[in-house]
């Protein structure tokens, strides 16, 4: 595939913007900026996919997206919602795990596998190892599965006593 | 349209001025949640089976969405608040793309407020246990578990073999969310089962106000070669997994006769709907 400078220009351009509820991580850290490619007419065709179906802030990153773009001077510019694959946690970036733990908010730790059959229930108490982002101890629980935003739950570190959100492994 | 005069102030907040700093609060300026997607229906897939499928499951998220938001302000405690009303946005999400696409493919082009706002209780094919009341927390538990289990069931097949490329990437995107809706649900019945005399004896009595909606659940057919009864084996199976943690049975009951499938309701819809509607109904061509 060629890229030309002014493609890898509207990649950097789009990668550059943040998410509107975690605005420590760019859309591409998030794994939620699918594709930018510029077509044979000018036009920038960038492919987003929602992190929930229910996620509110779609409209937002849509526009951001594009107006970040026209403002870099492109002025055909074109948002595309990708459904499949599904977005999951997993899509998260090494760089935007690296951000969101330094942020104090802990980064998912690996999505359930789906094999294709029936999705297994977990009725025991399987401890998760999520560790404390501002002292790193292990000793930490769950309070709650749900938290302010759709992808977030919350924790608590027994060791320094510091509540933290966690992004949910989903 | 309006005569008022200091609509500009709204309007340079509303406006798309392509400037990043413009925005001024999500959930307004809503727009197709569909905007973008490839939206072709294959030639070989029945538009009336796909519209059909779709508006029965996005009517089951709705109510069962408007339910879980009616817990706000009301629920034990903070953090369990906060679960049911982030699991009623999943729903909520769900049911806008459901409703999208069953806009472009009944042949009436309507969008997703149409479906939403401006039909009657006859005329919503949602299950019946979606728009019974929340009861006590216990119920609204139960009835959540069995909710997830089905929808779960029904998700992971279309996600497989849905013929229409758009219901399968919504059921593929929605198997993740009804998972984690699924494990917060069975994390509660047993806890509530295997806890304190109250709340065993409340959870006993939810399974029973369930009973007898749920055989609607298997009789219904989403569509698409599903098999209800393999639905039924499923679901079945995960509810006992989790009622034999809990100490609890699945108690048998005599079907309702009638299906919410068909347009009959329980006398709880029309109320429910009434709420949702209001502000829709009051003000059809509001923008906010």
């Amino acid at each position: 595939m060629v890229t030309t400078l002014d493609e890898r220009r509207a990649r950097h351009v789009a990668g550059q913007v943040p998410d509107p509820e975690l605005p420590m991580l760019t859309l591409a850290d998030l794994g939620v900026l699918r594709g930018v490619e510029l077509l044979p007419d000018g036009t920038v065709v960038a492919s987003l996919t929602p992190t929930y179906s229910g996620c509110p802030a779609m409209a937002e990153m849509r526009a951001d997206v594009a107006a970040r773009l026209r403002a870099a001077g492109f002025a055909r510019v074109e948002i595309r919602t990708v459904l499949d694959p599904p977005w999951t946690s997993d899509w998260i970036t090494p760089e935007g795990r690296r951000k969101l733990a330094e942020a104090g908010i802990a980064p998912p730790l690996a999505a359930p596998r789906r094999t294709g059959g029936p999705v297994p229930l977990r009725l025991s108490a399987t401890r998760r190892a999520v560790a404390c982002p501002r002292c790193g101890s292990s000793d930490t629980e769950e309070t709650s599965r749900f938290s302010a935003t759709s992808c977030k739950a919350l924790w608590r570190c027994r060791g320094c006593l510091e509540p933290f959100e966690y992004v949910k492994e989903i | 349209m309006s005569d008022v005069t200091d609509d500009h102030v709204f309007l340079s907040l509303t406006a798309d001025h392509g400037d990043a700093d413009a925005r001024w609060a999500f959930g307004t300026g809503f727009e197709d949640p569909l905007h973008g997607v490839d939206t072709t229906v294959p030639a070989t897939v029945d538009a009336a089976e796909l519209a059909a499928c779709c508006l029965a499951l996005g009517d089951d998220a709705l109510v069962g969405a408007q339910r879980l938001a009616q817990w706000c302000t009301r629920a034990p405690e903070l953090e369990e608040e906060m679960a049911l009303a982030n699991i009623g946005l999943d729903l909520l999400g769900q049911a806008r793309l459901l409703y999208s696409r069953t806009g472009q493919v009944d042949g009436s082009g309507r969008d997703e407020d149409a479906y939403a706002y401006f039909r009657d209780a006859e005329d919503f094919r949602n299950v019946r246990l979606a728009e019974l009341p929340n009861g006590d927390f216990a119920f609204s538990i139960t009835r959540l578990l069995v909710l997830s289990c089905w929808r779960l069931a029904v998700f992971q097949r279309l996600a497989a073999t849905a013929p229409d490329p758009v219901l399968k990437a919504v059921a593929a995107k929605g198997v993740n969310e009804l998972a984690y809706h699924r494990q917060f649900a069975a994390d509660w019945a047993v806890r509530l089962g295997d806890g304190t005399e109250e709340s065993h004896r409340r959870m006993r009595k939810a399974l029973a106000g369930v009973a007898p909606y749920l055989d609607e659940l298997f009789a219904a057919r989403p569509g698409f070669g599903i098999d209800p009864a393999e639905v039924r084996k499923e679901t079945t199976a995960v509810l006992r997994q989790v009622l034999d943690a809990a100490g609890l049975e699945l108690p048998g009951a005599e079907a309702l006769p009638g299906q919410g499938r068909e347009g009959d309701h329980t006398e709880h819809l029309a109320p429910l709907l009434a709420e949702l509607q209001s502000v829709a109904r009051a003000h059809p061509e509001a923008t906010w």
